[in-house]
């Protein structure tokens, strides 16, 4: 695997001279959905573009995308009873240590895990029958503090542009990236006051501006309506803590969105961070991690991200056999959660003081090339506005 | 004024699925339902550019390979976000072994 530092295309001196001369907040504001970033991906043809995707047969693709509701049934019967048995145990064993472990579980299948379970049922493709996509759409969102209306349609724009600067609302970690920003998010720190400041603004009948220019107007409805009741939800468990005089009715809702949300932003990271930018390859800015059987079922089989991404219409219990369809084209996946961590710690870290650098896998010899920019095109002179 | 025109063999186009086909320089999408009707569409998906040649069908449903957006490919009623905006459909007919589609002159 070889890491180097990238040079940008369309500097005609072939040097980075406008990193250089930018600040590290001054970078970051390229990731703006409405920076001069935006106008250079839709100047170059990074916007809406084509991607590279695998050559299947018609025949294997449609067994592949074939949508069932049993995997999904089965797993959703197990993640809310464990849920249920982990939260009643801690409830029981409340005031002893020992409610400690129990809450922990219950907080990762709340607060992590359904942020798979929202990503898949958002695609509509972990259930065959689409009001259960829908349920447990509702569900996790619920979890993840995340309103499902804006949230679906912000979505799309990752898939349509990922990790394209400017356009893609969805990148983590940025070059360079917000670090303290990332740590104090493995316990929601920043995401859930920037949540509950949505849906204050959302059961007001307001939008971000971010959010106007993705949510069209008929749909804005359902989003002020579901701020509404959940607005009511969490006002009953704070009421009902104040009543108690106890912690429990909000370490049971609500809370477990911080204190269970480090595996999230976790499995996140192993998605893109480190990886190019302004590519038009998912084999160059999309990873693939071999994860073990507690880890693919929290993860909801994320952990084949590159497969995911190239193909979303194959649900989360076929990606495994869309990896194995693909193989011979894409890079080794990562052995393991661990082993991606290893890189990609220290990539973001060095991105820190030098945005050129990043990732690049190396593709086996039976693959197609890498379609498009391989180093990613970067605008000459991008500057903030 | 409408005006017949041959999409292709009946044999291209297996059950439950959809091709794509190229009429004056525009994609059209026809597909075969279940029992063995055939019906024809846009070729892209209104939400975004994306050919629904390379969707899944199921259930009298298009679903768009890119984000999932799905159509009632019978009448075109886009089925909830991120589609909005129906697909435009066309009157199909069947004669000898080649699908017509009804087209504005």
């Amino acid at each position: 695997m070889a890491c180097f530092t990238g040079s940008f295309r369309l500097n005609p001196f072939g040097k980075s001279l406008w990193v250089e001369e930018m600040s590290n907040r001054q970078r970051r504001d390229l990731y703006g959905l409405n920076s001069s970033a935006t106008d250079f991906a839709r100047a170059a043809g990074l916007a809406d573009a084509d991607w590279f995707r695998s050559d299947i047969p018609r025949k294997r693709m449609k067994e592949l995308m074939k949508r069932a509701d049993m995997p999904a049934i089965r797993d959703t019967i197990l993640w809310i009873g464990l849920a249920i048995g982990f939260a009643t145990a801690g409830v029981l064993l409340w005031g002893t240590w020992w409610a400690v472990p129990c809450f922990l579980a219950y907080g990762v299948l709340y607060g992590s895990a359904a942020d798979s379970r929202w990503h898949e049922t958002g695609h509509g493709t972990a259930f065959k029958t689409r009001w259960m996509n829908e349920a447990v759409y509702q569900l996790a969102s619920f979890c993840m503090m995340r309103n499902p209306t804006p949230w679906r349609w912000q979505h799309t724009l990752h898939h349509t542009d990922t990790l394209i600067i400017g356009i893609d609302p969805e990148i983590l970690a940025m070059r360079p990236a917000r670090l303290a920003r990332i740590i104090a998010n493995l316990v929601g720190l920043l995401d859930v006051p920037w949540a509950i400041y949505q849906m204050l603004l959302h059961s007001t009948g307001r939008l971000t501006a971010d959010e106007k220019t993705w949510v069209p107007a008929e749909e804005r409805y359902k989003a002020y309506r579901t701020a509404r009741i959940w607005l009511a939800i969490y006002a009953t468990a704070v009421g009902a803590a104040v009543v108690t005089q106890s912690w429990l009715p909000v370490v049971l809702i609500g809370g477990p969105r911080m204190y269970g949300a480090f595996m999230h932003i976790l499995y996140a990271l192993t998605q893109h961070a480190g990886l190019g930018e302004n590519v038009l390859d998912h084999r160059l800015n999309t990873r693939t991690v071999l994860m073990g059987r507690v880890n693919c079922f929290l993860y909801w089989n994320m952990n084949y991200h590159l497969e995911h991404h190239m193909f979303p219409m194959v649900p989360y219990h076929r990606l495994a056999d869309l990896h194995e369809a693909i193989n011979r084209d894409v890079p080794a996946p990562y052995p393991s959660m661990w082993a991606a961590l290893k890189e990609i710690i220290p990539a973001v870290l060095h991105q820190l003081r030098d945005q050129t650098y990043f990732i690049k896998r190396e593709l086996p010899p039976t693959a197609a090339p890498y379609h498009g920019p391989v180093d990613g095109l970067m605008p000459e002179a991008a500057n903030p506005r | 004024m409408t005006i017949w025109v041959r999409a292709c063999a009946t044999e291209e186009v297996d059950e439950d699925d959809v091709i794509a086909v190229v009429i004056d320089g525009k994609a059209y999408a026809i597909y075969q339902s279940e029992d063995q009707e055939f019906y024809a569409s846009d070729g892209s998906c209104t939400h975004e550019r994306a050919l629904l040649c390379d969707g899944l069908v199921m259930d009298g449903v298009i679903e768009c390979p890119k984000h999932n957006g799905r159509f009632d490919y019978r009448t075109g009623k886009a089925l909830g976000a991120p589609v909005i905006e129906d697909l435009r459909t066309y009157q199909t007919k069947v004669e000898g072994d080649g699908v017509y589609i009804q087209l504005d002159e």
